[in-house]
């Protein structure tokens, strides 16, 4: 999606970011419920807040793009088109889930949709988006491969490694930093030396754009810029998404270390009311069309876990597949 | 049969590999230009081209990173960590992310990568840089761990390695660099995860692998001079263990050493001896021996490398014991 100085944003597409975010809204909160009744076991960790980035990254992709995510992926999971009765499956830990229920939140995979993965180890999937665009790269494939990492995996040495090759090489791959303001549980202002991460890109020797991660229209902006170098062979943007995670680092996080006001504060800045906004102000979408697409949204999510619900739990009979490649258990 | 050197074998293989399959790639530090740091990737950027070759940071996470993800994204990359000491650095991208690509994708995604590794033993290269550390990979299950003691079994493991589907470490031995032996041609594919008979012998089965082979066959040697035949079976593969192999030799001999550079607890030979424990129990005539380095790290001199590492009188003294 172009929406630079000469284009105008298209009714449409925006219209498309709006149902993809909402989707992701009411997916986390649905995730949200579950993992309270016990529904959904294990880690997860949910991104109310942060949907204008997934939906305005993935949404400047195309069709065989790639997505490298973090342990809070479902709203790139979401963006990238992933089914999502599998999807939620998976987060249930049935056998029909995506991966068998051997996956669940954190460790999610779906290259059918271009995922390569979520990722249980911060910073563990930005190397792997750098061998990902290495091999488009080669194969003259035309891909564009994007990693996405908190501002708490900035820190991590592989991180730091893989920008450094990846701009040396000149490969297609983006770095989108969802800048959510804590690395676990610790404010960025603790862990990073710098206000954004995108005041690295020059260190690396490449294009950085530090954006506004609640506002869809500018996080697409700079995606689409971003896609466009990539895939021009001109080499990776490091881009930093300001915004803040609205819930806990993980579900059940009691959140002490939360300052007085600070979500109240955002909930003026929340990316879908914005979005809702510049829909109704320069587009004249009617409030009952939005109203539609959220109950759309309601509805599907339910039903995936209506779907999903019913559905065996994974057992411990096939723990032995898949552990090498080529070969039967 | 042809001769070469071991790292002509080395080289002879990834030419052969490239020229047969554009998705093979080399990255590593020294790879490309430099033609290695020890020319075994000699000739092959002036042949295959710098897209395909090519010289990265000094950055093993960033290298790993890159095999394993070009990996899943259609290469059949080979990656070069200098010296195994250093995988330390790149564990987390191969045994987080790469080991388990196949296994978490419930068989979606597939990591047909070889990380090529120097044991640089035996070459006073210090604390440092000449680790014996084939257990820190080899217990990774998704994994595979190969180990070859001659310039034939190099070409031939290396070129399994990069056909196979998944992650393979291939640990290069650097005082067997410059060993001669017969290699076999462009198919000649050594099978993974099966172990070699390198000497027959009735009395004792000696468990080696990589550089420990020859100090196996000289005590061997020296052995069959006082009447006592040891059998050297050669791993190849250190992970997955050859089971049938280890068993099959020991119902032959009756008798068991295991022999490595690694310190000896949670060393492979703790591996082969519990598996020889567990199902074959009942053949063994003798305790099980184990010959190996000593709980610490290796030193520097050459007298200090002598004293850790162990020699073929110490393996031939451990063989005695069992027939005294």
């Amino acid at each position: 999606m172009n929406i630079g100085h000469n284009a105008a944003p298209a009714r449409e597409q925006l219209t498309a970011q709006y149902r993809t975010m909402i989707l992701i809204r009411r997916f986390e909160e649905q995730a949200a419920r579950f993992v309270n009744e016990q529904k959904m076991p294990g880690s997860t960790h949910t991104c109310i807040g942060q949907e204008a980035i997934a939906a305005g990254i993935c949404g400047a992709l195309q069709p065989g793009d790639q997505v490298l995510t973090t342990h809070r992926p479902h709203g790139h999971f979401i963006a990238m088109g992933v089914d999502l009765k599998a999807m939620t499956a998976e987060l249930m830990l049935k056998q029909t889930g995506i991966n068998r229920g051997r996956c669940g939140s954190m460790h999610l995979v779906d290259p059918d949709h271009g995922v390569l993965g979520a990722n249980g180890v911060v910073g563990g999937g930005v190397p792997l988006a750098v061998g990902a665009a290495y091999a488009a790269q080669v194969r003259g494939s035309g891909q564009v491969i994007v990693a996405f990492f908190g501002d708490g995996a900035s820190s991590q040495g592989g991180c730091h490694e893989a920008m450094n090759l990846a701009s040396l090489w000149k490969l297609p791959v983006i770095f989108v930093c969802e800048n959510n303001g804590y690395a676990e549980m610790t404010p960025s202002t603790s862990h990073i030396s710098v206000s954004n991460i995108a005041l690295r890109a020059p260190g690396y020797g490449m294009a950085g754009a530090h954006v506004d991660g609640n506002d869809v229209l500018a996080v697409s902006q700079a995606a689409a810029e971003a896609v466009r170098r990539a895939r021009a062979g001109e080499g990776p943007t490091l881009i930093d998404c300001e915004t803040l995670r609205m819930r806990g680092h993980f579900e059940g996080d009691p959140e002490r270390y939360r300052p007085e006001g600070q979500k109240s504060e955002w909930l003026a800045r929340d990316p879908i009311a914005r979005l809702a906004g510049v829909l109704a102000e320069r587009f004249a979408v009617a409030a009952d069309e939005l109203d539609a697409i959220d109950r759309e949204a309601t509805a599907a999510v339910a039903e995936a876990a209506r779907l999903a619900d019913a559905d065996p739990a994974a057992t411990g009979r096939d723990i032995l597949d898949f552990v090498y490649a080529g070969e039967a258990a | 049969m042809k001769e070469l050197k071991f790292w002509q074998a080395i080289n002879e293989a990834m030419h052969e590999e490239f020229a047969r399959d554009d998705s093979v790639t080399l990255s590593g530090i020294d790879a490309g230009m430099p033609g290695g740091a020890f020319s075994a990737s000699r000739g092959l950027l002036e042949r295959f081209g710098p897209l395909r070759v090519r010289d990265t940071p000094i950055s093993e996470a960033a290298i790993a990173g890159l095999g394993v993800g070009a990996a899943m994204n259609g290469l059949r990359p080979i990656v070069e960590i200098m010296f195994m000491d250093f995988l330390s650095l790149a564990l987390e991208q191969l045994a987080g992310q790469g080991a388990k690509q196949h296994f978490m994708s419930a068989g979606k995604l597939r990591v047909p990568l070889t990380v090529r590794t120097m044991c640089a033993a035996g070459r006073n290269a210090g604390p440092q840089h000449a680790g014996s550390l084939e257990s820190w990979v080899a217990h990774i299950p998704g994994l595979k761990v190969v180990w070859p003691s001659t310039p034939g079994d190099a070409k031939g493991l290396l070129k399994a390695a990069i056909r196979d589907d998944n992650p393979v470490v291939v640990i290069e031995s650097l005082s067997l660099w410059t060993a001669k032996g017969p290699v076999g041609g462009e198919d000649d594919i050594i099978e993974i995860g099966k172990s070699e008979v390198k000497r027959a012998g009735r009395d004792v089965t000696l468990v080696c692998v990589g550089s420990m082979v020859q100090r196996a066959l000289a005590a061997a040697d020296a052995l069959s001079a006082e009447g006592i035949e040891v059998e050297v079976l050669d791993l190849r593969t250190v992970s997955p263990l050859d089971k049938d192999g280890i068993l099959a030799s020991v119902a032959r001999t009756h008798r068991l050493v295991i022999a490595h550079d690694a310190a000896k607890p949670f060393g492979f030979g703790a591996e082969v001896a519990a598996i020889v424990a567990e199902e074959a129990l009942g053949e063994l005539d003798a305790p099980i021996r184990r010959v190996t380095a000593p709980w610490a790290p290796l030193g520097t001199a050459p007298a200090q490398e002598l004293a850790y590492y162990p020699d073929t009188d110490g393996i031939a003294a451990a063989v005695r014991s069992l027939l005294a």
